[in-house]
């Protein structure tokens, strides 16, 4: 099985680049774990946007021109990730792709910057799916950044607002992975609780290594020990996986509220002990109202790549705006096509997503959404899936927070 | 009360597997005088080899039948591979094992993925067996531990109570004295390598679908085994034990204490505002084994059980 998964990517990578011989293509280049502990969060979303970059070359291309998604490993080093980036630039790249690992993703910011002062005219782009910390479009904004994914305090709004509206939660734990990210989400499930919900009591707010736990028992212990109603937790990849694990041989049945719950295998380590006890905030799942074209490409996806399911539409909506752009500007350079994404908007899978000009972060529907049993589609090969809570959808305009961006533009 | 419980369970449950893997990487050590850098490779592999084997039949076959393929790879390193470098010296067999720990972790990602596997508890242990405090605890936690004192009795019986045993030992410390008495010396050392590294491979079946089955497994176990080594004295099986049990409480215990260095060290003035004071004991699980190596090191250099300098 696994071999076979290995040969369609193969065929996929391939593909393209057969189809890009006889027109001039754009690389890009996805740097992110694809080996190791985390790839289970890197290789679905290279695929996504691979098979984003397919559909968007059978349908004309980039103003003629074919998109081409090379794949880097990082290994979720910042370190290994500029060593890649400039292996990646200098292969041609001129925008670069990213998302697991906010360390990471702040080395690449810092590294774009510097390479787009040195090399006017060689500018790079750097398109953010995934790495979260709020910093990247408030005081550490850069023209050269777009994010296409809600940050940390704007996903916390979604999760505190459902925890407010809960009267039988009265005490929180907060676990997180300890490194910026999971510093942002404790500081803002702190302070938005505390303003939504004074009465609640936060019984823990614990960081574990990064990627190293293999066993989640003990913290899970202390986690019963503790009486808490419910679990705040901004992990990601394997640390997801292992953490619902763990709760789920404690036989633990507590709401855990999650950004990342979607993570691949999460669902199926808790089978139907998932059913509304995890929760997870996100730009959309496969189960929600969606066009018939929508549907289709969720299907494609699951047959091209059985392991996984289809889960970051994000990825889809960044090439969606990226090809919109470049259309608008005339243009497949990266200045042009940066100044053009500023206030575009376009209609993703899941509503309306507006590139905001002052601080480029993604305004986008969120959803609260947890595991249900009939669905349309299961989860990791399960008949489970993610169903759409109760006012469970936020517009993107609520899930809107202010910016203290002072962007520098190019001249 | 109850983190002590579970701290003590959990502890000597991942003290068991630790010892599992260490007793063979110490044999292996005190026949040839050289750490197996590939040793948790070997791990990997059983978990690996399990899982291949239970898509094809089931957990309970593959708990005999992958040790067995371990054992029978690393008989076969020792033969063709490591015999032929002995004769180079130390250098050449430490550089021969650090290069087969690579060419391991490159096959296992061509042939199984670079992402984790879905290595599953066997479904009949597949239930929480007693709950304590509120928490259930799965019953193929128990089974690990059992299987482990099995192998614990059967090893020290082995070693002690029979005359392969009598042989093995003798053939450690003075392999030219059993030589001249007859026995094959190479034999018996192809013997307690291919044995060390099965019970590496049982480590990686029972422990593969307890903590989780991916090409980083061996580098992530590599350095602990090591600790686990050095720590209980190089050579020394009980020193082994002793220090894999140390480790395993120290770090299942850690994780559950909330102290901060500041509420310990609070007395020395250390603010629990500062940067150090902030520390949380359980914020410093992973690196409490490395800690413990370099305090044995200086302070007993053989480590708690052996006889020979590192």
């Amino acid at each position: 099985m696994r071999s076979t998964r290995t040969a369609v990517l193969a065929a996929a990578v391939s593909a393209i680049a057969v189809t890009a011989a006889h027109a001039d293509t754009i690389k890009m280049a996805f740097i992110d774990p694809l080996s190791g502990a985390m790839a289970s969060s890197g290789e679905p979303a290279l695929q996504s946007f691979m098979l984003a970059a397919e559909h968007i070359n059978a349908n004309g291309g980039v103003n003629g021109d074919d998109i081409e998604i090379v794949g880097y490993d990082n290994k979720v080093s910042p370190k290994e990730s500029l060593v890649q980036l400039q292996k990646a630039i200098d292969s041609g790249a001129r925008y670069i792709i990213q998302g697991n690992g906010s360390s990471v993703a702040s080395a690449i910011i810092e590294a774009v910057n510097k390479h787009n002062a040195r090399n006017p005219g060689e500018e790079v782009i750097f398109f953010n799916y995934a790495a979260v910390t709020p910093a990247f479009t408030n005081e550490a904004c850069s023209f050269w950044h777009f994010r296409f994914d809600a940050h940390t305090d704007m996903k916390m709004n979604a999760i505190t607002d459902w925890v407010a509206k809960r009267d039988d939660i009265k005490k929180v734990y907060i676990i997180g992975q300890d490194y910026v990210h999971g510093e942002a989400v404790a500081a803002a499930a702190v302070s938005q609780l505390k303003e939504k919900r004074p009465d609640i009591e936060i019984v823990g707010n614990e960081l574990h290594p990064l990627a190293k736990v293999k066993d989640f028992t003990p913290y899970v212990q202390k986690i019963i020990s503790s009486g808490a109603d419910a679990v705040i937790t901004g992990n990601w990849g394997q640390d997801m996986t292992l953490l619902v694990k763990a709760a789920a041989d404690a036989g633990q049945k507590i709401p855990y509220l999650t950004f990342y719950g979607g993570s691949n295998g999460a669902v199926a380590a808790l089978g139907e002990g998932a059913v509304d006890t995890l929760y997870q905030v996100s730009e959309g799942v496969t189960n929600l109202e969606a066009s018939d074209e929508q549907y289709a490409m969720i299907e494609e996806y699951k047959e091209r790549f059985p392991q996984y399911d289809y889960y970051y539409d994000r990825a889809f909506t960044t090439l969606q705006m990226f090809d919109a752009a470049a259309e608008k500007a005339g243009s497949v350079e990266p200045i042009a096509v940066a100044n053009a994404m500023e206030g575009l908007e376009v209609d993703a899978a899941y509503g309306p997503a507006t590139m905001r000009a002052e601080d480029h972060q993604l305004q986008q529907n969120l959803f609260v959404t947890t595991v249900a049993k009939d669905v349309k589609y299961g989860v990791d090969n399960t008949d489970l899936g993610w169903r759409l809570v109760d006012g469970g959808k936020i517009s993107a305009e609520a899930a809107s927070t202010p910016t203290t961006c002072q962007m520098e533009r190019p001249e | 009360m109850e983190t002590v419980v579970f701290a003590v369970l959990n502890g000597v449950i991942y003290g068991l597997l630790l010892f599992m893997l260490s007793s063979g990487l110490t044999l292996i050590f005190s026949m040839m005088g050289v750490l197996n850098f590939a040793h948790a490779s070997f791990y990997m592999l059983g978990a690996y080899f399990a899982y291949t084997l239970m898509e094809g039949s089931n957990f309970w076959i593959a708990l005999f039948i992958a040790p067995v393929l371990v054992g029978l790879a690393g008989m076969v390193v020792e033969r063709y591979g490591l015999r032929k470098v002995h004769a180079r010296g130390h250098v050449a067999e430490l550089l021969f094992t650090f290069g087969l720990a690579y060419l391991i972790d490159e096959v296992v990602k061509i042939f199984w993925g670079r992402t984790a596997v879905n290595y599953k508890v066997p479904e009949l242990l597949d239930f929480p067996l007693f709950t304590l405090y509120g928490a259930q605890y799965p019953a193929y936690r128990i089974f690990i531990l059992l299987v482990a004192i099995l192998m614990l009795v059967a090893l020290w019986y082995l070693l002690r109570r029979t005359r392969a045993g009598l042989i093995i030992q003798a053939a450690l410390t003075h392999p030219h004295m059993v030589g001249h008495l007859g026995h094959n010396v190479p034999m018996i050392f192809m013997m307690v390598f291919g044995a060390g590294c099965a019970l590496a491979g049982l480590a990686g079946v029972i422990g593969g679908n307890y903590f989780i089955t991916d090409p980083a497994m061996a580098v992530q176990m590599g350095p602990i085994v090591f600790v686990v080594v050095v720590v209980g004295g190089l050579g020394s099986l009980e020193g082994a034990f002793i220090a894999a049990m140390i480790i395993g409480l120290l770090q299942t215990s850690a994780v559950s204490i909330n102290a901060s260095l500041a509420d310990i060290f609070g007395f020395l003035g250390l603010a629990g505002t500062s940067e150090v004071g902030g520390i949380t004991i359980a914020s410093m699980a992973p690196m409490l084994p490395f800690l413990l190596l370099v305090v044995v090191l200086m302070v007993r250099p053989t480590g708690l059980m052996g006889d020979r300098e590192v």
